[in-house]
């Protein structure tokens, strides 16, 4: 098929492209001929006018737990990679804390072999430890070879600095990252964020030292190994004190953050709204100042929705009962051109970065590039347009989030990948 | 003049009017408990379901006294003897419960937010029992009747809350309610036992036990857990009554007479030694009476509302 995306504006900060009002001809999903096109090149081609929008390098999201194996009631690799489609997702990173854990190659089969066909690339971040325990190193060099990306006990941090420093120093020889939730155990297991609202709400407190601790810890083991350590969900103002001096530092320290945590303090937490439970915890305005900080000097490389499908009747039990986190693939592009590039905090050239070029990077999966020849990998973006979130609307297969009719800004329009396109609700070949 | 809001989940933001009906209100009552037949028809025909997720015998009693009294029928709904160990959930439980159209529920929860989830799902007025470690508005309400009636005041005194305020449900009700009547409220404990941010609720953190009974007018003194979790923030039981416990050798060498508040139930040697438990500056047996006044009264004013 012969396809023609008109008058768009191509904007790829890693080739330095940012051209307005061009045009795109695709033949079978492939980038044929950018520019002006001729009267022959869009004969009988199939025309989109994307008048106004953006089209970027396809985004990625480094950070989503699809529940399958272990929980297809909350969600499916499938339903999950929907949710990544409409939400403007070319690709995805999921995280082992899977029942069973993602520590084989023959559950990692498994998710592939479910995911193979979709629009969306799924890459996954293997267990860390054999079965996240935090004891054993799980087999890094064949998780590799069936296609890890990264290593991570997900949902917690690895158990003992011993097992950390063997799993850096092992990761090292393939140059992968260990993907950390930075939360020391002997702190956690409260409810919400140590303030004063946890004061006031009567909620068992989780400090924030309880992040700060691991992430030096982290920082520490890494420089004394050479391994990659990315922070994954940083959400304290130390925190992220302590990446930017690791970074001055030239240490391999990586980190993201979750669009909760740019968007809402522990005020959230006022109505005992349990989608607002997360972890790491929503935190407060100073700290909500420093990710801003963070993420206009590149402290904070990515952005990531820590997407985390839970039942209902999960979410419905009591405060202190029901479980952690929210999902966050399709209001994550809305809430971050609202917060971050109308609100002025970085421009959308930095978003780009965070939300497609440097997650790959960190990675090492290769960043789409805009060049006849090749596959489309894109994001189309409007930028302006104002929408209202409906979460039973949502492809996600669970609803757990506590962003429902929030007005946003700006939203994914459409994404092209693997010669398919997902466009007004449907997916189609290219 | 009513109360400005159909349930009672917390002291935090009620108006000082709301407070003062309250305890008006109570006044009236306590002269029904001194009467030969201590029993009022006013909420007679409306139902009351005591729902208690966890145990408390005595609060539990002085309500259901309480709605006795006032000629509500009332059934109690125990944890152990209910559906929850077949694991229902919190809400379908509740909607059980109003399916079988009840006016009010009293509830007791060990997590904070309970009531106010209950409000959500059902329509009778709600009344906090007690939820985790967040409020206690009754016990407060009855506490600060102890004291008016007691010192014919709230406003201007200096009251001190003693003990483990971090897992303490009866202190923050108790800061909330004392502050909006006009007292001025410190607290004091080990510092393991006082959340870190409590100052920024205009309350003064005191450490040391004889300050707090130089600058007080009535000393609160909760309870100290003995379970085996909350034994963990101090290092013994002998240094707990050592450094913080109140005795009469303590009152006696600050030489003042000051007025001796705690909910029970009491660990004699430990918080209170039983001189003191036993003694002139004690309201403690007084406290319990007044109780069931002050429930009376907030189960009247919530029960005529509507």
């Amino acid at each position: 098929m012969k396809a023609v995306l008109k008058n768009i504006n191509l904007l790829h900060p890693e080739q330095k492209i940012n051209e307005k009002g061009v045009d795109i001809l695709l033949i079978d999903g492939v980038i044929t001929k950018i520019g002006n096109l001729t009267k022959e090149d869009s004969a009988s081609a199939e025309v989109f006018n994307f008048s106004g929008k953006y089209v970027v390098p396809g985004l990625f999201d480094m950070h989503v737990h699809l529940r399958e194996p272990g929980r297809e009631d909350e969600e499916t690799v499938i339903t999950g990679c929907n949710a990544a489609a409409s939400g403007g997702f070319t690709g995805i990173a999921c995280m082992p804390n899977t029942e069973p854990a993602i520590d084989s190659a023959e559950v990692m089969e498994l998710i592939h072999k479910q995911s193979s066909a979709h629009l969306v690339n799924v890459h996954i971040v293997g267990a860390a430890t054999l079965g996240r325990k935090g004891e054993v190193i799980s087999p890094m060099a064949e998780l590799k070879d069936a296609g890890a990306v990264g290593f991570s006990d997900d949902g917690v941090a690895i158990k003992t600095a011993s097992i950390l420093k063997r799993a850096l120093e092992y990761s090292k020889m393939f140059d992968m990252p260990i993907i950390e939730h930075c939360e020391d155990e002997s702190l956690a297991g409260g409810a919400m964020n140590e303030s004063i609202n946890s004061t006031r709400l009567g909620l068992p407190p989780i400090p924030s030292i309880a992040e700060d601790l691991i992430v030096i810890r982290d920082i520490m083991v890494s420089e004394y190994t050479g391994g990659k350590i990315h922070i994954a969900h940083i959400s304290t103002k130390k925190s992220i004190e302590l990446v930017r001096e690791a970074k001055k530092k030239g240490l391999k320290v990586t980190s993201e953050v979750s669009p909760h945590h740019f968007t809402l303090t522990d005020d959230a937490v006022k109505t005992y709204d349990t989608n607002t439970k997360m972890n790491p915890p929503l935190r407060t305005q100073e700290d909500l100042d420093e990710v801003y900080c963070g993420l206009k000097d590149g402290t904070i490389d990515c952005i990531a929705s820590d997407h985390a499908p839970h039942s209902l009747e999960e979410k419905e039990e009591e405060f202190e009962h029901a479980p952690n986190g929210i999902i966050g693939l399709e209001t994550e592009v809305g809430l971050a051109l609202t917060e971050l590039v109308h609100k002025k905090i970085i421009n959308l050239e930095k978003l780009i970065e965070k939300m497609s070029i440097n997650p790959r990077k960190i990675l090492n999966i290769p960043i789409p590039k805009f060049e006849p020849g090749q596959t489309a990998n894109f994001t189309i973006l409007d930028i302006d347009e104002i929408w209202t979130v409906d979460l039973t609307k949502s492809k996600s297969k669970s609803k757990n989030s506590p962003f429902d009719k929030r007005l946003l800004t700006g939203k994914a329009v459409a994404v092209l990948n693997k010669q398919m396109m997902y466009y007004q609700d449907k997916y189609f070949k290219l | 003049m009513p109360l400005t809001s159909r349930h009672l989940l917390g002291l935090q933001g009620v108006p000082k009017e709301d407070i003062q009906l309250i305890l008006d209100t109570a006044t009236t009552f306590r002269e029904v408990l001194e009467r030969p037949i201590k029993r009022v028809p006013t909420l007679q025909g409306k139902t009351i379901v005591n729902l208690f997720y966890e145990n408390s015998t005595r609060t539990r009693i002085s309500f259901e006294l309480a709605e006795k009294r006032l000629s509500a029928d009332s059934v109690n709904f125990a944890v152990s003897a209910s559906s929850v160990s077949k694991g229902e959930s919190f809400k379908d439980t509740m909607r059980n419960i109003e399916a079988m159209k009840v006016d009010m529920v009293v509830v007791r929860h060990s997590t904070a937010g309970a009531p106010l989830f209950l409000t959500k799902i059902c329509d009778a007025n709600v009344i906090n029992a007690g939820d985790g470690i967040h409020e206690h508005p009754t016990q407060a309400l009855l506490d600060m009747y102890s004291i008016r009636e007691k010192l014919m005041k709230l406003e201007g005194l200096k009251v001190c809350i003693v003990g483990d305020i971090s897992h303490s449900r009866v202190a923050l009700s108790n800061i909330y309610g004392l502050k909006t009547m006009g007292a001025e409220v410190s607290v004091c404990g080990p510092l393991t036992m006082i959340p870190r941010f409590i100052e920024e609720l205009g309350v003064k953190v005191i450490y040391d036990i004889d300050e707090a009974i130089q600058e007080n007018d009535v000393l609160n003194v909760l309870r100290i857990q003995l379970e085996r979790k909350a034994r963990e923030y101090f290092p013994s039981i002998r240094e707990y009554a050592k450094y913080f416990g109140i005795t009469e050798e303590r009152l006696e060498k600050n030489g003042k007479d000051i007025l001796i508040l705690h909910p029970g139930p009491i660990n004699r040697g430990v918080e209170l030694s039983s001189g003191v438990a036993d003694g002139l500056n004690q309201i403690i047996l007084r406290q319990v009476t007044n109780g069931v006044a002050v429930r009376m009264a907030v189960l009247y004013l919530l029960g005529t509302l509507n």
